[in-house]
């Protein structure tokens, strides 16, 4: 008997489900040693630090998920991320790896405060209000995101390092205007705008624990499914991404098909921003986002591109960061936790479609031929 | 601004200091990636170099064993980016993200506890006799050890990749993995090889941050200089000598606006904060396939997983 390995002719349709949720697991438990780790450095002992780690991941996982205040949270955090993981997946879809969602949501998030503030201040209708402000921030984030889509068009010039570049351009940004002419001047010097009036506020339901933007999101996911699955669109962008000499030869224009790719997915990340202005912070303050832009890029990758396990993702991926949230207080553990994971699921996601590329093959008949 | 030349000579000393992290990790990358693996991890191994190494120093109080201990963390993060890339071949430029997310997570979660402390760190030391050059002694002369480590491995680096059976091999792999197999290169064996070793020079450049430049850990204190060192390595062509000017014209920029931060001008903070990154993006565009024609040095087989079963 002899066991090979071989590659799969086609890989199973189940493989699309299952390798995202086994990954998320793994990852989980890969952590969880990590973590391990770190609790006997802090408190010596083996015994010790597994009750800390059990204790810290019930923490984690059940106080975002199942508390009434915790699951508000959660919601509230979802929406930033899908709102920018959506934007991702416009540009993923050709294979465009923008990693300036973080750029992009600050920029919407700068652009629709200079909407409620100063440009619209006099406009007292919240549906032109918010309106105009979320047109603000979805045209902010395309801006910033024409900058990479630019220079890929015309010159190649490689995106991932502009747009994460760009990104660090637009916090430093936000920070100049935040300390600087954009101060508000009765925040007791505090780094941020003055507040937002109540007309730029998004609608809340059930007691201020959502607001419109999760709607928003939704929606967006469902035009987004359509256009991915049905229109002419959604089928040359995946041609593009997968061989453009091919598409160029079908009559593509590859060149406006990335500069649509790359401005889109920055005017949804830029809506983002200003939903999240709108809806949860109402002024815009130094570091707002604790990495959504990045997070997002997870996110992205675990909803395989599809717009509605991406709202689903970001839901799990809200949790987690609210779980983070948790941790950082209760235990003193850092932000990066969320940073440990995301690598993890990421290999894990990889590593699964790999591995399942090949499959184990057994011949009994070996033996006999040799013989 | 009352002297002039005393201004320049202690920026020029400053854009020293400042460019040797960059420098690290764009030589390692180079080595990398002269194999023919792309690897974007750079910021999270960096971070691992940062916090191994000041752990380190801040336990044993030997410097020695902080750098050895930041090229470990380097090198294992190095083997994680190869066993993904090399042996289940998966897409280089998401494991390079993955590597960068898990490096930037570890780092956070290890330092949790070391923010605020004091560790052994790398003091100048004036070279003899090289130190009393006028102007070049202070600018080159008058730093930490690392510093000097670093101008060795540059010419090093460059005898051993276009010099040595080492460096022909290497560049064979990069080159044409199909060649070199062909001629009894194990492709595979050598592309890990050169990860690792990468990894861990590149390691040495985040552990410059926290022992030398910062002398202390900060979360995340890289700051993008990971990625600028990617972008480095385009503008160096994959060349170690040019790889220093590279290191030193950043390095000017921003120990320029540390400077001018200095000495107080009208400009804001922020915006000189903004420069690398703009110059980054320059730098990108002016050496992008479509203005250099075609990538001038860039091993043909960069970004390419090498698989014996689809070999043409």
């Amino acid at each position: 008997m002899k066991i090979r390995v071989e590659k799969r002719l086609e890989i199973p349709k189940y493989a699309g489900i299952l390798v995202p949720v086994i990954s998320v697991f793994a990852a989980l438990l890969i952590m969880g040693v990590i973590l391990l780790i770190f609790f006997i450095g802090r408190h010596g002992t083996l015994a010790a630090a597994f009750g800390k780690t059990v204790e810290a991941y019930q923490e984690m996982l059940s106080w975002p998920f199942t508390n009434r205040y915790g699951l508000a949270s959660t919601f509230m955090r979802m929406v930033p991320l899908a709102f920018v993981a959506l934007g991702l997946s416009f540009a993923y879809k050709m294979k465009i790896w923008n990693i300036g969602g973080e750029g992009q949501l600050y920029m919407g998030a700068m652009a629709s405060t200079w909407g409620a503030i100063f440009l619209f201040k006099d406009i007292t209708s919240p549906f032109l209000m918010i309106l105009l402000l979320s047109i603000c921030g979805a045209i902010a984030g395309a801006l910033w995101a024409l900058i990479p889509a630019l220079m890929k068009a015309y010159a190649k010039t490689d995106e991932i390092v502009v747009t994460l570049m760009l990104n660090y351009v637009a916090i430093f940004w936000v920070d100049y205007l935040v300390y600087g002419p954009w101060k508000d001047p009765r925040g007791y010097g505090f780094p941020g705008t003055a507040p937002f009036p109540e007309q730029a506020k998004l609608p809340t339901f059930f007691d201020g624990e959502f607001h419109l933007g999760i709607f928003t999101a939704i929606t967006l996911a469902l035009i987004l499914f359509y256009v991915y699955k049905k229109t002419s669109w959604g089928f040359n962008s995946r041609i593009v991404g997968d061989n453009a000499s091919a598409a160029r030869y079908s009559g593509i224009s590859v060149r406006n098909y990335t500069i649509i790719a790359l401005v889109v997915s920055g005017a949804i990340a830029g809506l983002g921003g200003a939903t999240q202005m709108m809806g949860v912070q109402h002024r815009l303050q130094h570091g707002f986002s604790p990495g959504y832009g990045y997070t997002a890029i997870i996110v992205a990758w675990l909803g395989k591109l599809n717009p509605l396990a991406i709202v689903l993702v970001s839901f799990l991926f809200g949790g987690l960061l609210v779980g983070n949230d948790q941790l950082q207080m209760f235990y003193k553990l850092p932000m990066a936790l969320i940073s440990v994971f995301q690598g993890l699921v990421l290999f894990c996601l990889l590593g699964g479609e790999a591995l399942f590329k090949y499959r184990l093959r057994i011949d009994r008949e070996e033996l006999l031929d040799n013989e | 601004m009352n002297d002039l030349p005393s201004f320049i000579i202690s920026t020029l000393q400053a854009t020293v200091r400042a460019g040797t992290p960059l420098l690290f990790a764009v030589l390692g990358t180079i080595l990398t990636e002269r194999s023919g693996v792309m690897n974007l991890g750079l910021e999270g191994i960096m971070l691992i170099g940062a916090i191994g190494g000041f752990v380190a120093s801040y336990n044993t109080s030997s410097l020695l064993a902080a750098v050895l201990v930041a090229m470990l963390g380097g090198a294992i993060l190095g083997l994680v980016h190869a066993f993904f890339t090399v042996t289940l071949k998966i897409n280089q430029i998401v494991s390079g993200l993955a590597i960068t997310m898990l490096g930037a997570g570890i780092s956070g979660l290890w330092g949790r506890d070391y923010i605020g402390v004091i560790a052994k760190r790398f003091t100048p030391v004036r070279l003899p006799f090289l130190s009393e050059l006028p102007y070049a002694g202070q600018i080159f002369f008058s730093h930490d050890f690392l510093v000097y480590v670093s101008y060795l491995v540059v010419p090093a680096m460059w005898f051993v990749i276009y010099k040595t059976k080492f460096g022909m091999t290497l560049r064979a792999v990069g080159e044409s993995p199909d060649a070199a197999d062909a001629r009894g290169i194990n492709v595979f064996a050598i592309r890990y090889v050169y990860t690792v070793i990468g990894a861990s020079v590149t390691a040495i450049g985040g552990a410059y941050l926290s022992l030398a430049y910062n002398s202390m850990w900060i979360e995340n204190m890289t700051a993008g200089r990971g990625w600028i060192a990617i972008a480095l390595v385009l503008f160096a062509t994959w060349d170690p000598l040019k790889a220093l000017l590279g290191a030193y014209l950043f390095g000017g920029i921003t120990a320029l606006g540390l400077r001018l931060q200095a000495i107080g001008t009208h400009i804001s903070p922020d915006f000189l904060k903004m420069l690398p990154y703009l110059l980054t993006i320059v730098v990108l565009f002016f050496t992008s396939t479509d203005n250099l024609k075609r990538k001038v040095g860039a091993p043909a087989s960069l970004g390419t997983p090498y698989s014996r079963e689809d070999r043409t």
